[in-house]
């Protein structure tokens, strides 16, 4: 039976993109020697692996073997129609007083981007310029990522482009900074990018990360990434807001870095894809640094939504706090996996988690799957999870005060997921999810 | 034409009946009592009228202003203006009260296609209320019950009354949990409410709280019927004499 197995697996692993990929997108991909080498080992990594599937257990409830089966080709460079249609689409989704950095179809679009008048505190470039004539460190630092997660490893091989920002030291920088990635869904394809930004000592910058497609894209696929340094005593807030194509897919990973009373707040929202993983590891280096980690998932029809968290507190007197909630509708399936780690030098670490689920069909599904492995003796760790349907009693209460049923729902819903949605620091931001919530609550009725 | 009229009303709970035959004529501005001991089927009556889902009507009917409140569900019911003061008000985290209340306010107005309270009329309005009752601003800004007392919550429950203008008010136990001075706070809040076009009923174990909501009529309930109806001074008798003599006539 094994043997078999693992027959299959191999034949898959080979199939799941064209062998080839790296030839025919060659001219499309940047970087030459070093990079092209790194980018030449990362493909192998991937084939060597295939596409994860649920006998790997970091990918246990979302088998993209099953729910992707395999790897579109790369996007064409977007032409004039395709920037147009992207356009469209950024109209609705447009922040009011964000600057906006715009990729369509993985490839940045200067003409629907806002990267005039940065000043001195905040450099912009693109991965593409970066990779081919970028300086060794940071081309070092865009491939620090390792090639043990298929995904990764994939994402390394082909990045075409992304958002390369640096904030200088001490800069406060006062408006939110908004990559856009836009499918502008000229035909199925994938996108490949990766961005990153480095926050300067004692800087702050909020980053707001947006996944949309044009109205005709429909199944395309997301391959995205981020690396994100925060500096001493500096402060990064990160909002992410999948709000794909209901086909779509978006596979994405984060790397973060804290130095020392570092402070990273990140809030995410997921609405939209069909099939979407996000997988972030977050390293606490540096001592008395914190970290909120929250997130909202309303999912339903077939959609399926995985956030997989790996919090590393290395260091002593850290706190971190994670809070995710979701909401169910249909066939509806949420994954949550919090691992977090104690290493035995980080005493005195307060690391919370708790998730909790809303089903609100019985074909719903909601999985948890908490890991704490703490080494350090004085600490306060904890995790909790909960999945459960609407209060009956707390439903009658509300109606026999007035409320419809989806009215008294949909107020019990906010509520629920509010406690996420909370924790977003920028009131304009904080709006901004909860009229997202609010508008899934009204297409539900 | 009367407010409420239950007639020969039978209810099921999972196979099991609570009441069997109850009736019961409100009219406006009346004030009735029920009293029984427990498990008389006094609170299964309450959320009958209210409709509670769990409880299945095999016989009789409910008429509220001479239509048929059982077709109705409870957000119609309260847009028509049934009110349930209920037992034990629940408690809902991250609702913040004011919202809750102008939510349910416009609700219901709409329901009965009235246009929505303004916001500054709506906050004066909540004001003026809950200054009467003794309920401080930091409260309408917590999630509804949240953390609030038994007084507390009794007192929320008499503000959504007072503001939403029922024409039936069904008070459901209001005395249970409430000290003294707790319970005075909130028959004082009740007795302002009473009006010519108002009618209340009141679901009381004791005595003690129709000294403060004096009623019109007091009715005995027992297994799952009115076995008894009269004046005021029937609460009395009951005091002094007890529920016993009831238990075995039924």
């Amino acid at each position: 039976m094994n043997v078999v197995l693992a027959k299959t697996e191999t034949a898959h692993a080979k199939s799941d993109i064209k062998s080839d990929i790296l030839a025919v997108a060659r001219d499309r991909l940047p970087g030459t020697g070093k990079v092209a080498d790194l980018r030449r080992q990362a493909l192998e990594a991937h084939e060597r692996l295939g596409l994860p599937h649920r006998r790997i257990e970091d990918w246990k409830y979302t088998d993209l073997r099953v729910l992707m089966r395999e790897v579109l080709p790369l996007a064409g460079a977007p032409d004039a129609a395709a920037l147009k249609r992207a356009a469209a689409a950024l109209k609705l989704h447009a922040i009011a007083g964000a600057r906006r950095v715009v990729l369509v179809d993985g490839v940045f679009a200067p003409s629907l981007s806002e990267t005039s008048d940065l000043g001195k505190d905040i450099g912009i470039r693109t991965l593409h310029e970066v990779l081919e004539a970028g300086d060794a460190a940071l081309q070092a630092q865009l491939f620090s990522p390792d090639n043990s997660d298929a995904m990764v490893a994939l994402n390394s091989a082909m990045m075409t482009d992304g958002i390369v920002i640096e904030v200088a030291d001490n800069a406060v920088v006062p408006r939110p900074l908004h990559i856009v990635h836009i499918a502008s869904g000229a035909a199925p394809a994938a996108m490949f990018t990766r961005s990153l930004i480095r926050i300067g000592r004692h800087a702050s910058a909020t980053l707001v990360e947006s996944y949309i497609g044009a109205e005709d894209a429909k199944a395309y696929q997301v391959h995205d990434s981020l690396i994100v340094a925060i500096g001493d005593g500096a402060r990064l807030d990160h909002v992410r807001l999948i709000e794909d194509s209901r086909e779509a897919f978006n596979i994405s990973s984060a790397v973060v870095t804290l130095g020392a009373n570092a402070h990273f707040n990140t809030f995410g929202m997921n609405t939209g894809s069909l099939v979407s993983r996000y997988q972030a590891v977050i390293v606490v280096a540096g001592e008395g640094s914190r970290v909120e980690t929250n997130g909202v998932n309303l999912l339903n029809g077939r959609q399926h939504a995985d956030t997989t968290l790996f919090l590393d507190h290395a260091v002593p007197n850290c706190s971190s706090n994670e809070i995710f909630r979701a909401v169910l509708d249909d066939r509806g399936h949420s994954v949550f996996q919090g691992r977090i780690i104690v290493r035995p030098k980080a005493q005195k670490t307060a690391a919370k988690m708790m998730t909790r689920a809303l089903l609100l069909s019985d074909e719903a599904e909601a999985d948890n799957k908490p890991e704490l492995e703490i080494f350090a003796d004085d600490v306060t760790c904890g995790h909790g999870a909960t999945t459960g349907a609407l209060d009956d009693s707390l439903l009658f209460y509300l109606r026999a005060r007035g409320l419809p049923e989806k009215e008294a729902q949909a107020l019990l819903i906010l509520a629920f997921v509010g406690e996420a949605i909370e924790s977003i620091a920028n009131d304009a931001l904080r709006e901004l999810a909860s009229l997202a919530a609010q508008r899934w609550l009204a297409a539900r009725s | 034409m009367s407010l409420l009229e239950v007639k020969n009303l039978q209810v099921r709970v999972e196979e099991r009946e609570i009441l069997h035959g109850l009736s019961l004529t409100v009219n406006p501005g009346e004030v009735h009592a029920i009293m029984g001991p427990n498990g008389s089927g006094k609170s299964t009556l309450s959320h009958v009228i209210a409709g509670k889902p769990g409880y299945e009507v095999t016989g009789g009917e409910i008429l509220f202003k001479g239509e048929d409140l059982l077709e109705m569900s409870p957000d119609q019911r309260s847009a028509k203006g049934v009110f349930l003061a209920f037992q034990y008000p629940v408690e809902i985290p991250g609702v913040a009260t004011m919202t809750f209340l102008r939510t349910a306010l416009n609700a219901q107005r709409k329901a009965r296609g009235e246009s929505e309270f303004s916001t500054p009329d709506f906050l004066k309005k909540v004001r003026s209320v809950a200054a009467s009752l003794n309920i401080p601003q930091d409260m309408l800004r917590r999630g509804v019950n949240v953390g609030f007392s038994g007084g507390e919550k009794k007192r929320n429950e008499i503000l959504q009354m007072a503001l939403f203008e029922p024409s039936l008010c069904i008070l459901d136990e209001m005395d249970s949990g409430l000290d003294i001075d707790a319970l005075r706070v909130a028959a004082d809040g009740v007795n302002a409410l009473r009006s010519p076009d108002r009618a209340m009923v009141v679901i009381t174990h004791y005595q003690r709280l129709l000294n403060y909501i004096v009623p019109d009529f007091v009715h005995v309930m027992s297994k799952g019927k009115v076995v008894k109806s009269g004046g005021k001074e029937l609460a009395l008798e009951l005091e002094a004499s007890g529920y016993a003599q009831f238990e075995d006539a039924a």
